[in-house]
């Protein structure tokens, strides 16, 4: 009974979703105001319905209802209750669902914390919306119903993945999903300016929140993943430059350039086309990544052919989308007309560098991504593209990127002084080299990548540093200190998402350069040298877990004679899938993780062994929390809180 | 291996798929496959880094557990033990299992499309950039050199 009532309200919800898209739109156009206002009510209904039905196939996978086809597949009644209701999202259906009810969250949001737009533009937004969700709505109804009951439930279900039982690959998807139809937002936004022919500093201020919005959880969502690689997969890699990683990268790049973009329309009124270009785009990318993701068509083409109908509605849905907006950029664009000018050097310019860079690296991606499909479908060969090529195609735009941000980011609005900035950062700068010469004289020999990254990591950290100190004014310290505790969040957030840049590249550069690998036959007892330290296989037994058998190994870590750490690493066996996993274990530390992986015994005695030495790999995720925390105090800046005087923002807005 | 026959792509969440294909267990390279010339060794790893495993999707054949990334692993070391250089390894693979197999694609023929769109794109973006850039100081403040010096002058005082 639950669960048809979920079914009904998800039709229902299409519904609801039908009108929202139409009658505030064309209430908009023929300036009726009651038929505005309904785009408000009809976006809290539709929480209201989709939410209920996601209430009720948790509700199903919580009992482990085994009708529902979807519960069957992807759950199990000695499942933990966590895995369960993360089982909801963890298959096609469930997850589309999630992405609908995000969808309404962000649409509900708009309705509520919308006070402040003008009646016309958020009834055109909630419009715009509303077809999106209208063609998620009708895909998730048509191709990937969660709620078809089976004729004859079995008695039990088939179970999860062991390895997507995992606490931080449950919250992974949820914060893609909020990152990606975050972005869904900024396009209704910017369609619905295209409709009106106008965008202002306010359509700025508006638009901005919601990107920073999806671009802080596409932050974490990406981190959560990436961390979860890192300490499950047993090698300890943390980015694999794998399709779908792609899928969720290339939306983050372009949401990382419409935020500065959004910046610039907020206080110069510029680049106003541009942003409504990038905030197509972004959701663009976002659609292709859904698509990438739920065809399975780059990776592999047979997966294609056994669902055409699903790839082919969401390159549908996809077609109708971002064709649409872009004709519409094509007519309206025009009137777009930018007011405020900049001289070379100026802030503007350094942003739109820094559009520029971050589009051109996300470009790279895309074309990476699709390569391998370019050639077997037009080119009729078999083609490969992976890390090696992204390394040495993307990297150059984000080292450009990390090389041009001290300096671009103190350039004054309008027209900045370029010789000052440099002159500001010439301390940041010695310290750079300082450090990389440093670090490259300690390595002795190694590659140069380790020393250069350090250096760009120092620099922009550095820089972002200086940054804040420049903001506190020319008087004595004391006085420069208190400014200091005034400045605006949004200061402070910029600090913090920038020099989290800079330590997410140290850590990177770190990890690739200066990670040590050892491979081996380890007797029981005998112990071998890893770097700087000893490791002892004292032992190796069989452990009984609650629904594996393991073999775990206790492996003692020493240095100079002192323990470090006792680690135990485990080769897991999960009767039930029938799947064996790996189990490395850790020892997180500030400056390195000591990563221990058991591999098979030996014909002739021993253990295979692998252990390697992270160095900085907390700061990988570390950089990565930097970066969402800066968005975050961004985003709980003052001048959103107040957004009541938004309407009232003066045409020439005072630079800062 | 169950969960594994019937898992289809698209049933799972976001990227965590794929990286299953390349999860399974974990073994890559064995300890009885390395040589013990560490150089060669280290070029050997060097080269398998970048070759595809035939049979998997997004593996290369340093981190996969296929039969068949071993064997290349082992052709590798072999061709590597027999003196030849890197290239001529590469060269090896690639006329015994096609061009699939690199993860790097050469830099030639139509794959120079992929290798320059980037470098492309930019000199295209700055190009577009600049054109805007001096399409709107023209029109807003339409002064000449001259007359803009002359008002740099008048402000600075």
């Amino acid at each position: 009974m639950i669960v048809e009532l979920g079914h009904f309200a998800l039709i229902l919800a299409l519904m609801v979703a039908l009108v929202q898209a139409t009658l505030p739109l064309w209430g908009a156009q023929r300036g009726d105001a009651r038929l505005m206002a309904l785009a408000g009510p009809a976006a809290g209904l539709q929480l209201v319905l989709i939410g209920g039905s996601f209430g009720a196939l948790t509700w199903a996978f919580v009992v482990s209802d085994f009708s529902l086809a979807v519960v069957v597949s992807n759950s199990h009644t000695l499942k933990p209750m966590l895995y369960k209701v993360a089982g909801v999202w963890g298959n096609h259906e469930g997850s589309l669902l999630l992405w609908v009810l995000i969808l309404a969250i962000y649409g509900a949001a708009v309705a509520w914390f919308g006070g402040n737009l003008p009646l016309r533009l958020k009834a055109r937004v909630l419009s715009v919306q509303a077809m999106i969700g209208v063609a998620f709505l009708l895909f998730l109804l048509i191709t990937s119903n969660p709620f078809w009951r089976l004729e004859l439930p079995p008695l039990n279900g088939e179970d999860m993945n062991p390895l997507l039982q995992d606490p931080g690959l449950a919250f992974h998807p949820p914060f893609l999903y909020l990152g990606y139809v975050g972005l869904s937002m900024a396009f209704s936004f910017a369609v619905a300016a295209l409709i009106e022919g106008r965008v202002d500093a306010a359509w700025g201020r508006w638009v901005r929140p919601w990107t920073l919005a999806a671009w802080i959880f596409l932050t974490i969502g990406i981190a959560l993943g990436s961390w979860w690689a890192y300490y499950e997969l047993g090698w300890g890699g943390f980015w694999f430059w794998d399709p779908v990683e792609n899928a969720s990268f290339m939306p983050w790049l372009l949401a990382g350039a419409l935020l500065h973009s959004a910046i610039v329309v907020e206080k110069r009124e510029s680049l106003k086309a541009w942003t409504i270009l990038l905030a197509i785009l972004a959701f663009g990318f976002s659609l292709i990544g859904t698509f990438i993701v739920r065809s399975g068509v780059i990776t592999s083409v047979h997966a294609f052919a056994n669902d055409p109908e699903r790839g082919v509605f969401i390159l549908m849905i996809l077609a109708v989308f971002i064709g649409g907006a872009l004709t519409l950029f094509a007519l309206r664009a025009g009137k777009m007309e930018a007011r405020g000018v900049f001289s070379l050097a100026s802030r503007e310019t350094a942003l739109i560098a820094n559009n520029i860079l971050l589009s051109v690296a996300a470009f790279v991606v895309f074309i990476g991504t699709i390569w391998p499909l370019v050639g077997s479908m037009l080119l009729g060969r078999d083609l490969s593209v992976g890390e090696p090529f992204f390394n040495a195609a993307f990297t150059p735009f984000i080292v450009g990127l990390a090389l041009i941000l001290p300096p671009g980011a103190m350039l004054a609005w309008k027209r900045g002084d370029l010789r000052r900035s440099l002159r500001a950062v010439i301390p940041a700068l010695v310290l750079a080299l300082a450090l990389g010469a440093l670090a490259f004289a300690m390595q002795s020999g190694r590659s140069a990548l380790g020393p250069i990254g350090l250096m760009l990591g120092v620099w922009v950290i550095a820089g972002a540093l200086t940054d804040v100190w420049g903001k506190t004014g020319r008087e004595g310290f004391s006085a420069r200190l208190s400014r200091l505790a005034r400045l605006p969040r949004a200061d402070w957030g910029k600090l913090s998402a920038h020099a989290g840049l800079g330590v997410t590249i140290i850590a990177v550069a770190a990890m690739n350069a200066w990670k040590v690998e050892d491979i081996r036959v380890v007797q029981l007892g005998e112990s071998f040298p890893l770097g700087p330290y000893e490791v002892l296989l004292r032992d190796v037994r069989e452990v009984q877990g609650p629904n594996y058998t393991s073999t775990m190994g206790e492996m003692v870590v020493t240095k100079a004679g002192a323990e470090v750490a006792v680690l135990y690493p485990e080769k897991r066996y999960y009767p039930v899938a029938a799947m064996p996993t790996t189990e490395a274990a850790i020892d997180f530390g500030l400056m390195r993780d000591l990563y221990l992986v058991l591999g098979d015994p030996q014909k002739d005695g021993g253990w295979a062994v692998r252990s390697y030495i992270e160095p900085l790999a907390n700061w990988l995720w570390g950089g990565a929390l930097m970066m969402a925390i800066g968005g975050m105090l961004s985003l709980s800046d003052r001048r959103y809180r107040v957004a009541a005087g938004a309407r009232k923002v003066p045409a020439g807005v005072p630079a800062e | 291996m169950r969960w594994f026959l019937k898992a289809r792509w698209a049933d799972c969440p976001s990227y965590i798929l794929a990286l299953f294909l390349t999860v399974a267990p974990v073994w890559a390279v064995q300890p009885d496959e390395m040589l013990a010339d560490p150089a060669l060794e280290a070029r050997a790893r060097e080269i398998s880094r970048d070759i595809r495993c035939p049979v998997c999707q997004g593996e290369t054949i340093d981190d996969s557990n296929a039969p068949i990334a071993r064997d290349l692993r082992l052709i590798i070391r072999e061709r590597l033990v027999a003196g030849d250089s890197d290239e001529a390894v590469v060269d090896y693979i690639v006329d015994r299992f096609g061009e699939g197999v690199l993860f790097n694609p050469r830099a030639k023929g139509v794959n120079l499309i992929l290798w320059l769109a980037g470098p492309a794109l930019l000199l295209a973006g700055i190009g577009v950039a600049v054109s805007a850039g001096r399409r709107r100081v023209g029109i807003e403040t339409g002064l000449s050199a001259d007359e803009e010096a002359r008002l740099k002058e008048i402000l600075k005082d």
